[in-house]
């Protein structure tokens, strides 16, 4: 009853998302599926405390990275913590123009569509993003995820006891310039770079579906 | 909205062509429409055959080669690495794609929409002549003819061997001298003498209907067969032959041949229906071919004075800078200044004699050292010479020296005169060290083998590229003789000159690394000749004296003998070969484009081709560099 009650009161946004997910008939074709690369740059590493400063992310499909269909949103704050500047580079009155992280959220969740979300240690943007939505009482985003750092691991079983990889070092396996490294977009663009190198070598042992990647990824997605 | 990706596409696109020639908002319209492709290595973008794609494609990252399958063979037609476009067919016409592209190694490809592009295109004149030439201009072949506006000139070429008549447009006469079909013979014939020509068309509206040449007068008129008060229409041979403005001397040729004419009709579009613009003759095709340089030798060979000798040379230049131009083949135009180089040389060596008061007492002969020894001086530098005379008795020694150091004077006084500038190092025939009889030159050559210092090495590279240019051949012979004989028997010569010959590390790194000269005059050039020729030339060298040939000092002619001697290592030698020619063409041009020896290139001079020319050549001098370290255990014997 609760539940019921709940969800009639969802903003249409969020009932948008979940309704264009719900229904998405794309995955089964792999050629087909938008993919979503995305990283999140935020104030620091506190789920609860810190705050999202931009939102970076390029959508791929059928092997191809597609530029016209990128997204990029810088976030006003309130919090701000002048160590992680030294990362980013988005200083509190910067010159980008900024939205409130409603505008930025519903934007984003407009972008993303059906698509499936890529990224780099998936779980830490994840989390900062269903937080962002948390405080607007919707949440979590019910798209399905991808990790980079888990589909490398299924590949190079040589490393398989080493837990994570950073992008840096998945960069320098995978031979990527690291252009803009440090910037939603450009931080995207190369986890988008990461993940298309990724599923060629997934390719050549492994017929590309969509399943087999998700189950490279064993605890997002449960 | 902000788009950092965008932008970073537009700063790379904007450091290429045609992308530098865009407006700021045409660029970034394509960079935001950007699709960024990841290709594995061996995996094709697209095949020969295939349906065009809706997008060409830039290479960010790796390289690209494109492939011509001809019945089972794919042969390389270029390759494109960072910044070149590729896969521009369905630009031209929406046809399936000529070559197929597949990656040579793993590459990160742009692609750009052709819609975009098109609509560019038709704003912007400027782009569209750069992709129209872009087709044209090949990166490959370096003597590939430049034909604007032939898309896809570089599979024409493909299919062509370049040789010297085909890769040249014909020159044609561009005033034909003609009149009205209603003319009389007499008139027409009036109308020759006067114009001094031996051949007269006659036109239409402009257009070519016929011809009358000599040979028609000769067999039709001064036999009394037709009256001369005839109009010319009763003898004129019609309908004519005609070709475009385009037409090469080897189409020329043959439609000679063919057609059993004499002369061809020029039109605007190479129709009998448009508009007449000249007329090429057999003759007009007999003065291209090769005909100025043998005028010049004829010329030298009549010289009475070293003025004419520096005149000749002067022409020389010109004649030089004209090849280039043409792109004709560096083989060939090194064979013909090296031949009046030497008629030059023979000439001042004839001059002198006449000039000493007695004839030479015993045979001598005179070598070219160094470039000009090995046939390979184009531009005009200084001289390298040597003269060896017969053995003579100890009494008459110090006589005979005498008598061929004043005549070697005299001949490098005149060389100089001529604008072969006096060598710096004194490697010249009238230093009293390089003026030697024939034991003395064994017993040097002997030295310099069995004492190998660097600087006996250093010697050797210079003097073991002698070229006989006057004289007596056989003491010559008997010098080679010895000198092989001589490194026959002491081995471990020809692996220090390998070492010599490693001196110089091959520049492959040389783009990314800048491995340019770091101090003096020539700081932040590169060094063509030290860095690219010598490692070729000393190569060769070394490969053919370690096989025993001795009638081989052209560095071409050395690798294209070692094809034959080593078949398996055939590729190795002709990209070395290729190479050579190449960096020679290369140095020739920058030489003639600068007014200088054309062996420092500055880096920022460089165009987009160029780099890729040097960089192919660059890979055979790695190669070539790492058979001599295996072949010749440098490595092993801790040289």
């Amino acid at each position: 009853m609760l539940n019921f009650f709940k969800r009639k009161k969802y903003p249409e946004f969020w009932q948008k998302h979940i309704d264009t997910v719900k229904n998405c008939k794309k995955y089964a074709n792999y050629e087909n599926i938008r993919f979503v690369a995305l990283d999140t740059e935020t104030t620091g590493f506190d789920y609860e405390n810190d705050r999202i400063l931009c939102i970076g992310a390029v959508a791929i499909q059928n092997n191809r990275i597609l530029v016209s269909d990128s997204f990029e949103v810088y976030i006003k704050q309130d919090v701000f913590n002048k160590e992680t500047v030294k990362i980013h580079g988005i200083r509190k009155n910067g010159t980008e123009i900024k939205v409130s992280e409603e505008e930025a959220l519903i934007a984003f969740l407009d972008y993303l569509d059906d698509a499936i979300i890529i990224a780099h240690h998936t779980k830490f943007d994840m989390t900062m993003i269903n937080n962002a939505l948390k405080r607007l009482n919707v949440g979590p985003i019910q798209s399905k995820q991808l990790d980079t750092n888990y589909i490398h691991k299924k590949i190079a079983t040589e490393d398989r006891f080493k837990k994570l990889f950073s992008l840096d070092e998945l960069c320098e396996i995978y031979n990527v310039k690291k252009h803009d490294r440090h910037t939603a977009l450009g931080d995207a663009l190369i986890t988008a770079y990461i993940f298309l190198k990724l599923t060629f070598k997934y390719k050549k042992n492994n017929v590309l579906n969509l399943t087999e990647l998700i189950n490279t990824n064993y605890y997002l997605n449960k | 909205m902000k788009n950092t990706i965008a932008e970073r596409i537009f700063d790379f696109l904007k450091n290429f062509p045609p992308f530098d020639l865009l407006e700021k908002e045409q660029l970034f319209k394509i960079a935001s429409h950007v699709k960024v492709i990841y290709i594995e290595k061996n995996d094709f973008v697209f095949k020969q055959a295939e349906y065009p794609h809706e997008n060409f494609y830039i290479v960010k990252d790796g390289a690209i080669g494109l492939y011509r399958t001809m019945d089972s063979d794919q042969i390389l037609v270029d390759i494109c690495d960072e910044g070149d476009i590729f896969g521009l067919r369905p630009l031209v016409q929406n046809d399936q794609y000529l070559m197929s592209a597949k990656a040579n190694e793993e590459s990160i490809l742009y692609a750009i929409s052709v819609e975009i592009l098109k609509e560019i295109i038709n704003s912007n004149e400027k782009v569209k002549k750069y992709i129209i030439a872009s087709f044209s201009s090949n990166i490959k072949t370096p003597y590939a003819r430049t034909n604007p506006g032939n898309l896809f000139a570089n599979i024409d070429n493909l299919e062509n061997d370049n040789t010297f008549s085909e890769v040249q447009t014909a020159q044609y006469s561009k005033n034909p001298i003609f009149c009205s079909k209603e003319t009389t013979i007499k008139e027409a014939a009036l109308i020759m003498s006067e114009k001094k020509v031996g051949s007269i068309l006659i036109v239409e509206d402009q257009k070519p209907i016929g011809i009358i040449t000599d040979k028609d007068l000769r067999t039709k008129i001064a036999t009394g067969l037709i009256s001369i008060e005839k109009k010319v229409s009763e003898i004129m041979s019609s309908p004519v032959i005609t070709f475009s403005e385009k037409i090469t001397i080897a189409e020329a040729q043959i439609a000679m041949i063919k057609h059993k004419i004499t002369h061809l009709c020029i039109t605007k579009n190479g129709t009998p229906n448009a508009e007449l613009t000249g007329i090429l003759s057999e003759h007009d095709i007999v003065v291209l071919h090769g005909n100025n340089p043998s005028v010049l030798i004829k010329e030298l060979t009549r010289a009475k004075e070293v003025a004419t000798l520096k005149y000749v040379r002067e022409k020389t230049s010109n004649l030089l800078k004209g090849y280039i131009e043409q792109n004709i083949p560096i083989a060939f135009i090194s064979k013909i200044i090296a031949e009046i180089n030497d008629a030059i040389t023979i000439k001042a060596i004839e001059l002198s004699l006449a000039e000493m008061e007695t004839a030479p007492p015993v045979k001598f002969g005179w070598l070219a050292l160094g470039s000009q020894g090995r046939k390979e001086q184009l531009l005009i530098t200084d001289q390298d010479n040597a003269l060896i005379f017969e053995d003579v008795s100890k009494e008459d020694y110090k006589k005979t020296k005498a008598y061929f150091l004043q005549l070697s004077e005299k001949i490098t006084i005149k060389l100089n005169t001529v604008g072969y500038e006096f060598c710096p190092a004194d490697m010249m025939a009238s230093n009293p060290k390089w003026c030697l009889s024939l034991s003395e030159w064994k017993q040097q050559f002997n030295t310099w083998i069995t004492k190998p210092t660097e600087e006996a090495i250093m010697m050797c590279t210079i003097f073991f590229d002698y070229n006989f240019v006057y004289g007596d051949k056989e003491l010559v012979h008997k010098l080679t003789k010895s000198i092989f004989k001589s490194v026959q028997s002491f081995e471990i010569f020809l692996n220090l000159l390998g070492k010599n010959a490693l001196k110089n590390p091959s520049p492959l790194g040389f783009f990314r690394q800048f491995l340019v000269e770091h101090d003096g005059e020539h700081k932040d050039q590169f060094d063509l000749k030290s860095r690219a020729l010598m490692p070729l030339i000393d190569a060769a060298r070394l490969l053919t004296l370690s096989h025993n040939i001795k009638d081989k000092n052209n560095t071409i002619a050395r690798f294209n003998k070692l094809v034959k001697i080593e078949p398996q290592n055939k590729d190795l030698y002709l990209s070395c070969a290729d190479s050579f020619k190449i960096l020679l063409h290369y140095r020739t041009e920058q030489g003639l484009k600068y007014n200088n020896s054309g062996r420092y290139i500055a880096l920022n001079t460089l165009s987009k081709s160029d780099k890729l020319k040097l960089k192919g050549c660059f890979k055979s001098i790695n190669d070539i560099q790492d058979l001599i370290k295996i072949r010749f255990s440098l490595s092993l014997i801790g040289l």
